[in-house]
């Protein structure tokens, strides 16, 4: 064991001199342990003068216990401020090390997307519901009796034969794959109470050639709302209020007259709105009218005590129209990158 | 129905100047909506020619062609191009001769095509024109060789314009006409709508017909109908008339041409076209028999079992008993209101005529014509209805047409039957109109308008008695009335009113779940598709059973694509055929979805009702009950199909490829959606890989399928070895899944969480395991999740070792460790007991 240390001035300057600068050159958390151990450790010169403190006599303990008390103060201070910065610059460091270039990360999920047509049509109901109006559905594969005679279709007139229609074979049993979403008029009429405001989306089917402009297979809206004192003007106004949620306030209708056999009067609705493509103009969107008196009859409603009104409109037509889609067969291939281009918006 | 101008000007007021878009823009107004305009396309100079001389000049191709002098002007004036008043002309045609007036396109002229006439070197010559076909001139389909104005009863004088002269400047606007009007087919009615939408003056074409004194008996006709359908007499009016001594070789005028030409009906010969001439201008249908070939008068009646007719257009049809024929002493010469017979027809050397004007049944005629797939131009008008009132004029004018233009004489013979009932009137209450309509009409105006249609109206203390027009049999009651006053006043006149609906419930449960369902999938990856919903045999043997047993299938009678006839019973078809057309793009990567409805006949059973309850009244509920019964189930079923991968190869991640580990994370999406507790368990499906197929179940019953495609299939398909698909009936999941969760309370305690390993056959299903340790273990485990599955060094042949982790809480205090061992044993010991469990030490 060597010489017991004396504390003097001089020692403890040089042990706090000694600290300091080894503190200054550790440049990492490790180095600086090793230092705080080397300085300010058990066995350090600091920590041995320490001791020596009571050896010394009573008048000097004071004094001389300030004397190192102060040196390991400053020392430790000097430790709490380099680890300080160490700390700071090795997560100031990793930070950097950890930088990634945010373009080329990898990518474990994949977007998806609804068909924009069934995002249109449930903009649709939105527009109705909101109205309180309520969303009604049928069959497609329906009794003639729902689709043609209780629609007030002549089971002999001609309008029967403009449907072109398919029919469940045998025909004898009188199955048809729904024309319009009209059947669910009179299953809307029979089955809930009055009044009745009822908005019917769905698949329809026609004997229609697959092409840029028909699908055999489509979608379609049937509004109808039966109640004491409607007129044509409140189907006017219902659709003038449809089309200007779905297309803004530029929109504007137009009423033409028509012919159906479940209405009278009828319509023809046309639609105009200064953005389409090819200008603005007056587009042809379905058909409205009146329900005609049998319609409700078929019900068992009476027409002198209701009245009531319907409308019909493609939801292919409506989204050609807002989205400037120019085929109708890219609607019904699947091609997702048909939809994907909408995402879940529309 | 395509109406020239220059005819409908006969009849209504056309403002000078006025255009085929102007007279579109007024009939769109009244509903008559548009669909053309047809115009001969031809461009001046056309001018009338005379051929001076010509020199035939044969050909090194073995043609001879004429070089012509042809005079285009009158002597010392240019000619209509500028040029000289003779133009030399190379000409194809040898059918003229010299002095013939012809019709000249000079250069400059624009024929149909569009074929632009010009000066140029051909044959040696430089031919400085054209002389023109009347099929060059859109006039007809005549192919031999050039038109002799001659032919046409016509000698101009040199350089007029031909264009004029043959009508050829006319337009005529095509419009479409919906079924109610019947009459829009006829010049007279669009000039009676014109009038209408603009207020011009209209003159009926059947009031200035004076000549309709046939004899009653002049010609022996009978209407024999002894079973009319639906109570409805097969022809109420039957008028004929008699022209003799016609001349049939006699050209159609040039107008007369023209004007059929542009209705879209072809010139064929004098007294046919004149048939048609006022068939288009009365919408009467007519008929011309030769009178010389008729055996004894014309009886009307149904047809006989068996009885057979060659129609005009040569085709011998066997006729139904519902058929009404027109028959003389040999049997039947026509099908009544459809299509004549071959024998009876007006030809070259008819020299008498028959004429015949008749209003038929329309429910006769529609059957008819759709039975023999004739839809004539007499049928598409009786279908719809005919004016009843006004055979006798129709026969008239075309006896005065006949007498004019065939030079024949009518001297009042023929036949008039009439047995139309009157109409009875409509009632119309006062306010009804502007009550339905939503405008407030006057009494005046309403009168006003129902007048202008024809209608003759009384009025009463309490409102109208109106009696519709003879040519609008669509007029049945009040609300069409109604659509009338609305239609003449104008549509534009009824103000825009939102109705009030009393207050909603929103979507139903099921549409509300149904849509989430659909955005989950889609948030979660998957794109929506629509596929068409018909399917193979082969399609619904496959994917519409898990056993694939029988099945039964909606049939279609008239399928667009004969060899797929049906209504699928499964998604999986469409998504199928959406992958494959995607892989066909390149696109290989695919997460598809469908939501449907699916088409689901039971077998040996039949759908539909032999009977159907008639419109206009409320069927008892036993009759709504058997159309209901009648229909086949419809499900709407949700499906998804993945194929290619699920991440695709990015920097530092490898791929992941699509498989039935994706299937099962859309179930968990679905169910997440719709709040179902799905139940995944091991199980078979005859188009699905054996031992990659898991059964879904909800409340204890099956409700779909995920797997992958036996690769078999997916190769028949064209798709990948592996493909991923998913399909479950979304009502049902709904349907079974109760609707308001009763929420647990979340305890606060800390947590103890312990691994278990337990050692089990290789045939023991992970759920099993796993449920009896959950059940064992009791209420203090919240949590338990399979971390591992391992079998190989440490665990015995034939089984394998599976991980838990457990999570275990009491609600009311902190769990001790020897709490949460003796709960974790308990589970072990209940797994030991059902499922041979050991715990792996």
């Amino acid at each position: 064991m060597s010489e017991p240390l004396e504390i003097t001035e001089h020692a403890v300057e040089s042990a706090v001199d000694a600290a300091l600068q080894a503190i200054a050159s550790a440049g990492d958390s490790a180095a600086l342990k090793t230092v705080r151990s080397e300085h300010a450790g058990e066995k350090s010169t600091l920590a041995q003068l320490n001791a020596q403190l009571r050896n010394v006599p009573n008048d000097q303990k004071a004094a001389l216990g300030k004397l190192v008390g102060g040196a390991r103060g400053r020392v430790n201070q000097a430790f709490a401020a380099r680890e300080a910065e160490i700390v700071e610059a090795e997560a100031a460091a990793q930070l950097e090390a950890e930088a990634v270039d945010v373009t080329a990360l990898p990518s474990r999920y994949t977007p998806g997307a609804r068909h924009p047509l069934s995002l249109l049509q449930d903009r649709v109901c939105d527009v109705f519901t909101g109205m309180g109006w309520e969303i009604a559905e049928g069959p497609e594969v329906e009794s003639e009796w729902f689709n043609f005679d209780a629609l007030n279709f002549d089971a002999d007139h001609p309008a029967r034969a403009m449907q072109d229609t398919f029919f469940v074979d045998p025909p004898e049993a009188h199955l048809v794959l729904r024309t319009h979403t009209s059947p669910v008029q009179i299953r809307s009429m029979l089955e809930r109470e009055l009044p009745l405001y009822v908005l019917a989306p769905g698949r329809v089917y026609r004997t229609d050639e697959f092409d840029a402009t028909h699908l055999p297979v489509f979608m379609q809206f049937e509004g109808v709302a039966v109640d004491k004192g409607l007129t044509m003007a409140h189907l006017k106004g219902t659709l003038d209020h449809f089309v200007k949620s779905i297309f803004g306030d530029e929109a504007k209708i137009r009423l033409r007259p028509s012919f159906f056999p479940f209405t009278e009067p009828s319509a023809e609705l046309d639609f105009w709105h200064p953005t389409f493509k090819g200008g603005a103009r007056w587009i042809e969107w379905g058909g409205c009218g009146m329900m005609h008196p049998n319609v409700l009859k078929s019900a068992g409603i009476d027409p002198e005590v209701y009245t009531g009104f319907a409308f019909g409109m493609g939801i292919e037509r409506g989204l050609m129209l807002r989205n400037d889609v120019q085929d109708m067969r890219e609607m019904v291939e699947g091609d997702i990158r048909f939809s994907q281009q909408f995402g879940m918006v529309v | 129905m395509r109406v020239p101008l220059s005819w409908l000007a006969e009849y209504v007021e056309l403002v000078p100047g006025t255009t085929p878009e102007d007279v579109h823009a007024a009939l769109v107004k009244v509903g008559l909506e548009e669909e053309d305009v047809h115009t001969f396309e031809l461009q001046g100079p056309i001018v009338v020619g005379e051929v001076l001389e010509f020199v035939e000049e044969p050909q090194s191709n073995g043609k001879t062609i004429r070089w012509c002098q042809v005079r285009v002007a009158p002597e010392g004036e240019t000619a209509a191009d500028g040029g000289d008043a003779v133009h030399g002309v190379v000409c194809g045609a040898r059918n003229f001769f010299q002095g013939d007036k012809v019709v000249v396109t000079l250069p400059g002229a624009v024929l149909p095509g569009p074929f632009p006439i010009a000066a140029r070197k051909t044959y040696g010559h430089v031919s400085d024109g054209m002389i023109a076909s009347a099929r060059e001139l859109g006039l007809g389909d005549d192919h031999d060789g050039i038109l002799r104005l001659s032919t046409l009863g016509i000698d101009a004088p040199v350089g007029t314009d031909a264009i004029a002269l043959l009508g050829l400047d006319d337009a005529a606007v095509e419009i479409n006409v919906t079924p109610d009007r019947g009459y829009a087919f006829s010049i007279r009615g669009v000039a009676r709508e014109y009038a209408h939408a603009t207020g011009a003056r209209f003159r009926d074409p059947v009031e200035q017909v004076t000549a309709t004194d046939a004899t009653a008996d002049g010609f022996s006709v009978v209407i024999d109908d002894d079973a009319p359908i639906r109570g409805r007499a097969g022809s109420a009016v039957f008028a004929t008339r008699i022209v003799r001594g016609v001349d049939p070789t006699r050209p159609t005028p040039a107008w007369m041409v023209a004007r059929l030409k542009l209705a879209g009906i072809r010139s064929l010969s004098l007294l046919v076209d004149i048939t048609n001439y006022v068939m288009l201008e009365f919408g009467q249908p007519i008929h011309g028999y030769d009178l010389d070939a008729l055996r004894g008068g014309i009886r009307v009646r149904r047809a006989l079992p068996g009885e057979k007719l060659t129609t005009l257009d040569g085709k011998e049809r066997t006729l139904h008993v519902e058929d009404l024929v027109v028959t003389d002493d040999r049997g039947p010469i026509g099908l009544g209101g459809v299509m004549g017979g071959g024998e009876t027809e007006m030809g070259e050397s008819t020299h008498n005529v028959l004429i015949e004007a008749a209003n038929w049944d329309p429910v006769s005629i529609a059957r008819t014509a759709r039975r023999h797939k004739l839809p004539s131009e007499a049928a598409k008008r009786y279908e719809r209805g005919v004016d009843p009132e006004i055979p006798p004029a129709a026969v008239s004018r075309v006896a005065q047409l006949m007498v004019d233009l065939a030079g024949g004489t009518a001297d009042g013979g023929g036949s008039i039957f009439s047995e139309v009932a009157a109409r009875e009137a409509i009632t119309l209450p006062r306010g009804f109109v502007s009550e339905l309509i939503g405008v407030e009409y006057t009494d005046q105006e309403v009168h006003d308008a129902l007048a202008e249609v024809g209608g003759i109206i009384t009025a009463t203390d309490d409102g109208f008695e109106v009696v519709p027009p003879s040519w609008r049999p669509d007029l049945t009651g009040k609300a069409e009335l109604a659509e009338e006053v609305a239609r003449l006043a104008g549509y534009h006149r009824i103000p825009s009113v939102l109705p009030v609906a009393p207050p909603g419930r929103g979507l139903t449960r099921s549409q509300r779940l149904r849509r989430r369902v659909a955005d989950t999938l889609a948030s979660a990856g998957s794109t929506e598709v629509l596929a068409f919903p018909f399917a193979t045999e082969h399609e619904n043997a496959t994917y519409g059973s898990a056993d694939g047993g029988p099945v039964a299938s909606v049939r279609l009678a008239n399928a667009l694509d004969a060899g797929a006839p049906f209504m699928r019973r499964s998604l999986l078809p469409g998504l199928i055929g959406a992958a494959r057309r995607n892989l066909s793009r390149g696109l290989t990567d695919l997460s598809l979805f469908e939501l449907g409805l699916v088409f689901l006949p039971e077998p040996d059973r039949k759908y539909g009702t032999a009977e159907l309850p008639v419109g206009n009244a409320k069927p008892s509920d036993d009759e709504l009950d058997a159309l209901q019964a009648g229909i086949p189930a419809q499900p709407r079923h949700v499906a998804v199909l993945l194929l290619g991968d699920a991440v695709a190869k990015q920097p530092g991640q490898p791929a992941i490829p699509a498989g039935i580990v994706d299937a099962l994370d859309t179930v968990r999406q679905i169910a997440l959606a719709t709040g179902a507790e799905i139940e995944v368990v091991q199980g078979s499906h005859h188009a699905l890989h054996p031992g990659r197929t898991a059964q879904l179940r909800v409340a204890g019953r099956t409700v779909g399928y995920a797997g992958e495609l036996l690769p078999t299939l997916a190769e028949e398909a064209d798709l990948p070895r592996v493909v991923a698909i998913v399909e479950l009936d979304l009502d049902a999941v709904i349907e079974l899944t109760e609707p308001g969760l009763e929420a647990r309370q979340i305890g606060t305690f800390p947590a103890a969480t312990q691994d278990l390993s337990l050692v089990v056959g290789l045939d023991v299903p992970a759920a099993a395991v796993a449920e009896a340790v959950r059940e064992g273990a009791g209420e203090l485990l919240e949590d338990l999740r399979l971390v591992d599955d391992y079998r190989g060094s440490g665990v015995p042949e034939g089984s394998k070792s599976l991980t838990f982790a457990l999570r275990f809480r009491a609600p009311d205090r902190t769990l001790t460790a020897a709490e949460a061992s003796d709960a974790k044993l308990a589970g072990a010991a209940l797994a030991a007991e059902r499922a041979g469990a050991a715990i792996r030490e």
